[in-house]
């Protein structure tokens, strides 16, 4: 019981956030229950939750994958163009989205998995930059190409839209983190989630217990590419359009990012990364334009004005001295030791 | 016809450019087991040095200007190279992931640093005169860029052949891409060469960030992003660690992008390329060097 009153009375605690008034400073600029501050948490959230579908590729079954943004970008992309260009309903759309994001990740998974390893990470990247080209290409005018377009909110749900309903945003987002949470919770526990874990250990041995990985690693792959794809339809509620930022490989990276900050497979590691992540590039990015700052040596402001400067050195940071990421910093002395004493790894010995 | 003609040598321009980039992606990987995301930031570090080079250089003529400013480019490329690789590639040897994994932090934070220093406009490179011109072949009039790159290639493929089949330090880096453990025991610290190659690396890679702006006459800070993508299929293509594989797929990719963005429609040819991908992985997973070693 008490492994599930955890998450569960945080999700509740974290639903009553937009009754609360309170004004926490330096951490968030206004109240907590006002529009600006309930945006930054929604993208916190759909961000942690992104990220730890992330991780159930990266961390849980070892797949590294620099495609993943593809299908974000299908959830964003694919259920604003039904909306906006073939005029369809908000559920259509929605239902549809989904089947796209499942077939393209059977397809694709398919292909891919065919090579393992760092073969494996460059195709995902490719197929996700052909992704990328075609939103670029704008073929039939429906991407809006690299501007992007707005989705037609006539569409979504009235409930959504408008700087008045942003509360209901928030408990969407949160809805998304914790059913992400809850699903790869629960798909890791299962008897395939085991085989995962036993495939990013050491996938020969799976092969030699009589056990295809071959397929374990695809439903692995489809699963994370579909809640992906949720991620994406919840963003295009969030931010009301598609713009071809999702579709980048950076976009990936900073999956990557997120994930290896918070702590590679784990649950709370990763969507803590997500949301650390999403919360600091946001707050950075207002504290680069803040007073404070500019009355810096430009030495020091220059690289302050790019997040991904900062972030990019903490992930170098974490790599070296906190493998286990930021939720696992209590190993960080021994990790020290480890590195001053330097001795000849496994692979080099063997 | 002469449209043809000059599809195909802009296309091998293209894919000689491929070439030097995915080169060192492949030694990188072939020797270290490390995919190099990096690499495009050796292609901005020397095409930035370039520019900036220039810019100090304001009364000289250009063509000298130009040669100094891509010598010294070159020279920074091929140093930030082998420091990353010093500094930190080398305290995590035999953990590859976590050595991909500071390749991407390295790409991202030094990507951001340059945009925040000059921003992200493209800066304008004054390139010789001579390069913009055409040379006219049987009716059809050929940049003379592209002779440039082909020429680049040619004599960057002849020396790595040379490197690696002639030389002792070639021989280790060949018995570390066929066996490294091998070489290890045989009492030879194969390490060494690691930064060995990471340089080499790092130097192709500039040599093709001098020829792109001769291209483009710009230097923006996510072109060499854009360019790796290329490589990294290329490199798969032609097999992981093959360097006379990644030349015939450099070339194939080069070509069929420029044919398929003419005949087809503009875009498609980086799309088809991608299809290419996935039909030599489906036939032969482990790229075409098998065919062509």
């Amino acid at each position: 019981v008490k492994r599930f009153a955890v998450p569960a009375a945080i999700v509740v605690a974290l639903a009553f956030l937009p009754k609360l008034t309170v004004d926490i400073p330096y951490l968030f600029q206004e109240s907590l229950n006002t529009p600006g501050t309930l945006e930054l948490l929604a993208l916190c959230l759909l961000f942690g939750g992104l990220a730890l579908s992330y991780d159930l590729l990266f961390g849980f079954t070892g797949l590294l994958s620099f495609g993943h943004a593809l299908y974000f970008a299908v959830g964003v992309y694919v259920a604003a163009i039904a909306m906006t260009s073939w005029h369809w309903s908000f559920w259509q759309s929605v239902l549809f989205t989904a089947l796209v994001g499942f077939l393209l990740a059977v397809v694709l998974g398919a292909v891919s998995l065919r090579v393992s390893g760092i073969a494996f990470a460059m195709v995902t990247l490719a197929f996700a930059q052909a992704g990328s080209i075609l939103a670029l290409k704008d073929p039939y005018g429906w991407t809006g190409g690299e501007e992007g377009f707005g989705v037609d909110y006539h569409k979504l749900p009235a409930w959504t839209v408008g700087i008045l309903n942003t509360k209901h945003l928030y408990w969407i987002a949160l809805a998304y983190a914790a059913a992400v949470f809850a699903i790869v919770r629960f798909a890791i526990n299962s008897s395939p989630g085991h085989v995962w874990q036993a495939i990013r250990e050491n996938e020969l041995r799976v092969q030699v217990l009589g056990l295809k990985p071959y397929s374990y690693k695809l439903m692995s792959f489809v699963l994370a590419s579909l809640l992906a794809t949720a991620g994406g339809v919840v963003y295009l509620l969030l931010v009301g359009g598609a713009s071809t930022e999702v579709t980048t490989a950076s976009f990936t990276l900073t999956l990557l990012l997120m994930v290896v900050i918070g702590g590679t497979g784990s649950r709370w590691g990763a969507m803590i990364g997500g949301i650390l992540y999403t919360y600091a590039n946001q707050r950075l990015s207002d504290l680069s334009s803040s007073h404070a700052v500019s009355q810096l040596p430009s030495i020091l402001r220059t690289p302050l004005q790019q997040p991904l400067f900062i972030l990019g050195v903490l992930f170098i940071l974490v790599v070296f001295f906190v493998p286990g990421g930021l939720t696992r910093i209590g190993q960080v002395g021994l990790r020290l030791d480890r590195i001053l004493r330097r001795p000849a790894t496994r692979e080099e010995t063997a | 016809m002469s449209t043809f003609l000059l599809l195909t040598i802009t296309g091998l321009g293209l894919g000689a450019m491929y070439f030097l980039i995915a080169s060192g992606l492949s030694l990188i990987y072939g020797l270290m087991g490390v995919l190099n995301f990096a690499h495009g930031v050796f292609i901005t570090v020397t095409g930035y040095t370039l520019w900036f080079t220039e810019s100090k250089l304001g009364g000289v003529p250009v063509l000298p200007r130009f040669l100094i400013a891509a010598l010294v480019g070159l020279v920074v490329g091929t140093v930030f190279a082998a420091l990353v690789e010093l500094v930190l590639i080398r305290p995590l040897y035999g953990r590859h992931i976590e050595q991909v994994l500071v390749t991407v932090g390295v790409a991202l934070a030094v990507t951001a640093l340059v945009t925040a220093i000059w921003g992200s406009d493209a800066r304008v490179v004054a390139a010789p005169a001579w390069v913009g011109d055409t040379t006219t072949i049987f009716g059809a009039h050929i940049p003379n860029d592209r002779w440039l790159e082909i020429a680049a290639a040619a004599v960057v493929l002849f020396a790595l052949e040379a490197f690696l089949r002639r030389t002792r330090y070639g021989l280790i880096v060949r018995a570390g891409v066929e066996n490294r453990s091998m070489v290890t025991a045989l009492g030879i610290d194969v390490r060494r060469s690691f930064t060995l190659v990471f340089a080499i690396g790092g130097l192709a890679a500039g040599i093709a960030a001098v020829l792109y702006t001769l291209y483009s006459t710009t230097v923006d800070p996510q072109q060499g992003t854009s360019l790796v993508i290329f490589a990294f299929i290329v490199v798969v293509i032609g097999g992981l660690g093959s360097i006379r594989g990644t030349a015939w797929a450099a070339v194939i990719v080069g070509l069929v992008q420029q044919y398929a963005n003419y005949y087809a429609s503009s875009g498609l040819g980086d799309l088809s390329v991608v299809l290419l991908l996935g039909i030599v992985l489906i036939a032969r997973p482990s790229g075409l060097s098998r065919s062509f070693a």
